[in-house]
Parts: C-alpha cells; sequence; structure tokens
C-alpha cells in the first residue's frame, strides 16, 4: 500500500508565506484598489475596469509609456553592442584580469541614489566637473535642468555608465567558457575575426546575452531612483518616465484607483515582453 | 600532400628554457613520407600535442624546423600551411547546417560554388552523413559531430596533412571501432598523409603504418605495430605497449649471462657492448609459460579475461605475468599456488637504462 505522507507541506509552507508577503498580498491591495474609488475614511465604491479605460485611453500615460520605451531601447542599443566590445577587447588570462574585472564591477556596487547625486553634482552647469568643462571650456550650452536633449542625454549616459558593466561581464563569462579548440579549428579553415565573431563567438554567447538583455529590459523599464534624484522628471515632464508618472498619481495625487490600475498595467507590459523576448530567443534550443 | 620533416625540433613553454626538463619537447628529429598514417603515441603529458599544434602552426617552435616538401614553413600560420586537424572534442559551427559545416573552409578560401558543392557532396557521402546535410549541426550526436569535424578537414582538395588529436575521446565505445574503421578507410580513399595522437595503443597499432612512441618530451622509439610489440626498444615501449605490459625483472650481469637472484636466464642473444648501468631483464607475458622447471614463483592472481588468462606471480618480491592461452587455460593454477616460469628465449631482452642491449641470434649461432 501507498503511504501518503503531508509532511512535505511544511517545507513548503515558509516560502509560501514569505511569497505571500512580498507578494501575494501587495499584489492584491493593488488589485483591490484598481477596481474601486475611495474619498477617505477607508470608504470603497465599486469601480469596475473604468480607472483601467481612463489609463488606457489617457495622453499623459501614452507619452510616459513612449518614453520609457525610448529610454529602453537607447540604453539596450549602446550596453549590449557596447558590452561585447569592452568582453571582446578584455585579457582572456594574466595578471590584468582580476583588474579588468574588479573595475568593471564597481559602478554596479554603487547605490542607485548616489550614482543619481553623483550625475547630478557631476553635470551641474557652473561647479560641475562635466557641466562646467561643457559649458565653459568648449563653450557647449549643457544645463539638463533647462533643455529636454540635455536631460535624456545625461540620463541615457548614466544608466550606460552604470550598467554596461553587467553586460560586460555576462559576455566575459560566456566567452571564457569556449574551449581554445574552436579559434583553432578556425584559424585552420581560414575563417576571418568577422565569421569567427558571428560563428563561434556569438551563438557561444547567446544564452549569457540573453540573460543580460533580459536583465537589462526588466531595470531600465522599472527603472526609479536615477532619474528621480537627476532630473525628477523634468525639464517639464521630459524625462518622466513610467515609474516617476506613477509615484506622481500615487502619492502626489494621491489618486490610489487609477494609480493601482496603471501599476497593474506597467506590471502586465514588463512581464509580456520579457516572456516574448525570452520565448523567442530559446524557441531554437527546444528543438 | 607532402613528405613532412621535423628537424632539430625542440619546444618549451617558458621564455628562457635553461635545463632539459623546462623543454615540453627534447630534440625532435622526424621524416614523415607522403601518404602514410602515422601514430603518436605518449601518456599524457609527454608532448604529443604540443608536436601537433607545432606541426599544424599553431605553436611556434622554441628551436628547429618544420619542412613540408622541403619547403621551410615553420614561420607560417596554419591557414597557410593547408593542414587540416580533428580535435578532442568535436568542432562544429552550431548555428550552421552541417552543409555549410562542411562548405566553410572552402568558402573562406573563395573557392566558387559549383566546386564547393561538388566538393561537399563527395566527402558527405565518403562520411555517410549526405541525408543529415539540411540538418542543424547543433543537434548531431557527437559521433556525427566528430565526422562533420573531420569532413571540414577533407574536404579541401589539397590538404599536406591532416592531424587528429585523441578524436575518439567523447565517442560512445560501441561507436569507437566503427569510426577508427572509417578513419582508415578514409586514409585508403584519400591518401593523405595523416598523424593520429592518441594515449590509446589499441587505436594507434590498429590505425597506424607506423607509430611514434613518445616519453616525457622525447621520442622513443618508431615502428610499425608490430616492431614496437616485438622488440621494445626501451621498458617504456614495452610497459606501455601491450596489456598486460612487458615484465621487466631487475638483474645482474655475470660473465656474460643475466641472473635474476639465484637464477640464470638465457637471452636471446648477444648483449651491445659495455653493459654499464641498470640492467633489467624484458619479457613480455605472453612468452611466459608454466613449466615444471624454471624459475620458481608463487601465483598471487589469476584473472580470467576471456580470450586469454593472466597469471600474476611474485618471484623474489618481482611481479611477473604470464598469458596463458588455449591448451595452457585448462590447466590454470590457482591462487597461492608454487610454480615455475619458463621465458622464452627468442623473446627475452636485456635492457640497460631502459634501452635494449641485446640482438637477435644470428641463425648460425642458433644453429649450434
Amino acid at each position: 500500500m501507498k503511504t501518503e505522507n503531508q509532511k512535505a507541506w511544511f517545507f513548503v509552507l515558509p516560502v509560501l508565506v514569505l511569497v505571500a508577503f512580498n507578494a501575494l498580498i501587495p499584489m492584491m491591495t493593488v488589485v483591490n484598489y484598481s477596481v474601486q474609488e475611495t474619498f477617505g475614511d477607508n470608504v470603497f465604491f465599486w469601480q469596475g475596469l473604468d480607472w483601467f479605460e481612463q489609463i488606457l485611453r489617457s495622453d499623459r500615460f501614452h507619452a510616459a509609456l513612449g518614453r520609457q520605451f525610448l529610454f529602453t531601447f537607447l540604453i539596450l542599443i549602446i550596453e549590449v553592442p557596447l558590452g561585447i566590445i569592452i568582453a571582446l577587447s578584455m585579457p582572456r588570462k594574466g595578471f590584468w584580469v582580476p583588474v579588468c574585472l574588479v573595475t568593471m564591477a564597481l559602478p554596479m556596487l554603487i547605490p542607485w541614489n548616489v550614482v543619481g547625486a553623483m550625475w547630478n553634482i557631476f553635470t551641474l552647469p557652473d561647479i560641475g566637473l562635466l557641466g562646467y568643462f561643457l559649458n565653459h571650456v568648449l563653450g557647449i550650452t549643457y544645463d539638463m535642468t533647462q533643455n529636454p536633449l540635455a536631460a535624456w542625454v545625461t540620463i541615457v549616459t548614466m544608466d550606460v555608465w552604470h550598467w554596461t558593466s553587467l553586460v560586460v561581464l555576462l559576455s566575459y563569462a560566456g566567452l571564457v567558457s569556449i574551449p581554445d579548440a574552436y579559434y583553432q579549428a578556425a584559424k585552420i579553415d581560414g575563417a576571418s575575426n568577422w565569421a569567427v565573431f558571428r560563428f563561434i563567438q556569438l551563438p557561444k554567447m547567446k544564452t549569457v546575452l540573453t540573460i543580460a538583455i533580459l536583465l537589462r529590459f526588466m531595470d531600465s523599464f522599472n527603472i526609479y531612483t536615477e532619474p528621480f534624484v537627476l532630473t525628477g522628471g523634468g525639464p517639464g515632464n521630459s524625462t518622466t518616465l513610467l515609474s516617476i508618472d506613477l509615484v506622481k498619481i500615487a502619492l502626489g495625487q494621491f489618486d490610489l484607483g487609477p494609480a493601482a490600475a496603471m501599476s497593474l498595467i506597467y506590471f502586465a507590459i514588463t512581464l509580456l515582453v520579457s516572456w516574448l523576448f525570452y520565448t523567442l530567443m530559446t524557441k531554437d534550443d527546444l528543438n | 600532400m607532402a613528405k613532412i620533416t621535423l628537424s632539430k625540433l625542440r619546444h618549451s613553454y617558458y621564455p628562457n628554457p635553461k635545463s632539459p626538463s623546462d623543454y615540453a619537447l627534447k630534440e625532435v628529429d622526424l621524416d614523415w613520407s607522403d601518404g602514410g598514417a602515422y601514430a603518436l603515441l605518449g601518456p599524457s603529458g609527454c608532448g604529443k600535442s604540443t608536436l601537433l599544434n607545432i606541426i599544424s602552426g599553431l605553436l611556434v617552435p622554441s628551436e628547429g624546423q618544420i619542412l613540408f616538401d622541403g619547403q621551410d614553413v615553420t614561420a607560417l600560420p596554419p591557414d597557410q600551411r593547408n593542414i587540416a586537424q580533428v580535435f578532442q572534442f568535436p568542432v562544429i559551427y552550431d548555428t550552421m547546417t552541417v552543409y555549410d559545416n562542411l562548405a566553410f573552409p572552402l568558402c573562406n578560401r573563395g573557392r566558387d560554388e559549383d566546386t564547393v558543392r561538388r566538393r561537399v557532396m563527395d566527402i558527405a557521402e565518403m562520411l555517410e552523413v549526405t541525408e543529415m546535410l539540411d540538418q542543424k549541426a547543433a543537434g548531431l550526436s557527437p559521433d556525427n559531430k566528430q565526422k562533420i569535424s573531420m569532413g571540414r578537414g577533407l574536404v579541401r582538395e589539397d590538404v599536406n596533412v591532416v592531424m587528429f588529436d585523441e578524436p575518439l575521446t567523447v565517442i560512445d565505445p560501441h561507436l569507437k571501432w566503427k569510426l577508427r574503421s572509417k578513419l582508415k578507410e578514409l586514409h585508403q580513399r584519400v591518401k593523405a598523409t595523416m598523424i593520429y595522437v592518441t594515449h590509446d595503443q589499441t587505436e594507434a597499432l590498429t590505425f597506424a603504418d607506423q607509430v611514434v612512441v613518445m616519453q616525457q618530451g622525447e621520442v622513443v622509439q618508431i615502428g610499425t605495430p608490430v616492431e614496437l610489440f616485438e622488440r621494445p626498444a626501451h621498458t617504456f615501449v614495452g610497459h606501455f605497449i601491450g596489456s598486460p605490459g612487458m615484465n621487466i625483472l631487475p638483474c645482474q650481469l655475470q660473465a656474460g649471462t643475466a641472473r635474476f637472484g639465484d637464477h640464470t636466464i638465457a637471452l636471446e642473444g648477444p648483449i651491445r657492448g659495455e653493459a654499464t648501468g641498470e640492467t633489467q631483464i624484458g619479457i613480455r607475458p605472453e612468452f611466459v609459460s608454466l613449466s615444471d622447471s624454471g624459475l620458481p614463483a608463487t601465483v598471487t592472481k589469476v584473472s580470467d579475461v576471456g580470450r586469454h588468462t593472466v597469471v600474476e606471480c611474485n618471484a623474489n618480491g618481482t611481479r611477473i605475468n604470464a598469458v596463458l592461452e588455449g591448451a595452457a587455460q585448462h590447466n590454470t593454477p590457482e591462487k597461492g599456488v608454487d610454480v615455475h616460469l619458463d621465458f622464452r628465449r627468442d623473446q627475452t631482452r636485456l635492457y640497460v637504462d631502459g634501452w635494449l642491449a641485446t640482438d637477435p641470434q644470428t641463425s648460425t649461432e642458433a644453429a649450434r
């Protein structure tokens, strides 16, 4: 006779409790807000899907979403190729390997708000090193508090500085795992440097690059602290990304219903894009 | 296709080698004729892969020259030497189809499409991979992957030499012999010079016409499989080739005869020159038999390996193996029994400091 053992549940329970408190319950609270209206005093009125409709039709949301996609697109298009190029030019063995690795890892170790504050000071037109240099030495008018383009250049540069290392380190890990025999065979086959990259290095980096792009997508799509500290979403609304706009609606205007609906839509978009990307990148591996 | 000459080749991985032990390869002089099948045999770390990489051009030797048909290629990079190499782990281009993999070396050299197609079809047919040509190479089994990497070497019509660096390491045992005979067949069809590096004696002896045995960066013996088996030039060869390897017995020389303990052992023939140094008797287990008289010994272990039985004995603290075949297998002694061992005289050799020091008896001497 088969003996049923229910003890295993006790092992799963701690995880279940943890996940419930850090994800499920907060998330359900948001779902709760998103379908109701409140005027305080914990009095709620059923609202149905009105908030979702309102958000999806609002120009403000469309604009923030557009800016968000633009930002993510820009940093990916810069960070991924740049990261691969840096990884390719890093030494594979010897004294300089640890030096390069530690140097690369440094920006990632700095807290988000410190990065924002650093770049804020760095780019101040009158006292910041970069700001002063551009304005007073090169004579280029550069002020990210006034000029939307300057603000964009600054937040994109800051993200590239902060996170290219992640792509570098992951690509590098992929590169060093390629056995020497591949390079030797390619040499004997008379392959050009481009062919070596295209047919050996890139395919072998595919898995780690997929992870790198996925991580960079999710992180940049949800970015909040750095642009908040750096530009606060300005000048005007020019750098108001989705998360900044969301916080404005939720905590600035205290519109909990629309904010909750927006969070859920925001979450769904992140999830959908990540899922699509991952599925497309790994579909070849399955057959 | 070419004749390959290695002249006074030495290689060290250190920038300033001083003592001989700094050299991974100590003075190698070899001549390999066009179209031959050769094997480089030796244990891991004996320098055989170093030698192979020097021939292919992946390594530049510290000293010496490599000549292809008398032309010095020492300084040429691999792609200009027209060689092909098959590695231990199959190297295939994952994202390409089998066809593109095979065509890759030709396309890189700018051959026209018709030539490429014809060559790839020929090679695919030879390797029996025609039906896989449109498949992605990544999904193949290890033995097929290895076939494809061989194919990439053979697809160029003008290869000087095809080199194999332990190519059967990752292949399943039951497919090994299949690929091995395929290789032998390919050699006969393509008639290219082939060099096969391995630490597996079976692979070396079945593939090659001439086997080069290496140890610690030195060539110990070059010979046909039969020569290596019957007259090992060094105790290392005797020990390394054969299963179990040659019996090595320490001995003293007294008035031209070899004495092991208080027993005189007859050697195959006269001893060459002055035998000064460490002297040893070498005899293969295949030529040791059990008899009524002879060297007394105690049986310590008996292993039946099917076709023959290996009897492990102990005489004066030295281990001696005897291989019993055929009728002798029926009265195999048991463990702990005292026996007498008889050595076949024409197969009993003397080694001085490891090197062979006896000559075979001439026919006149034998007649006496």
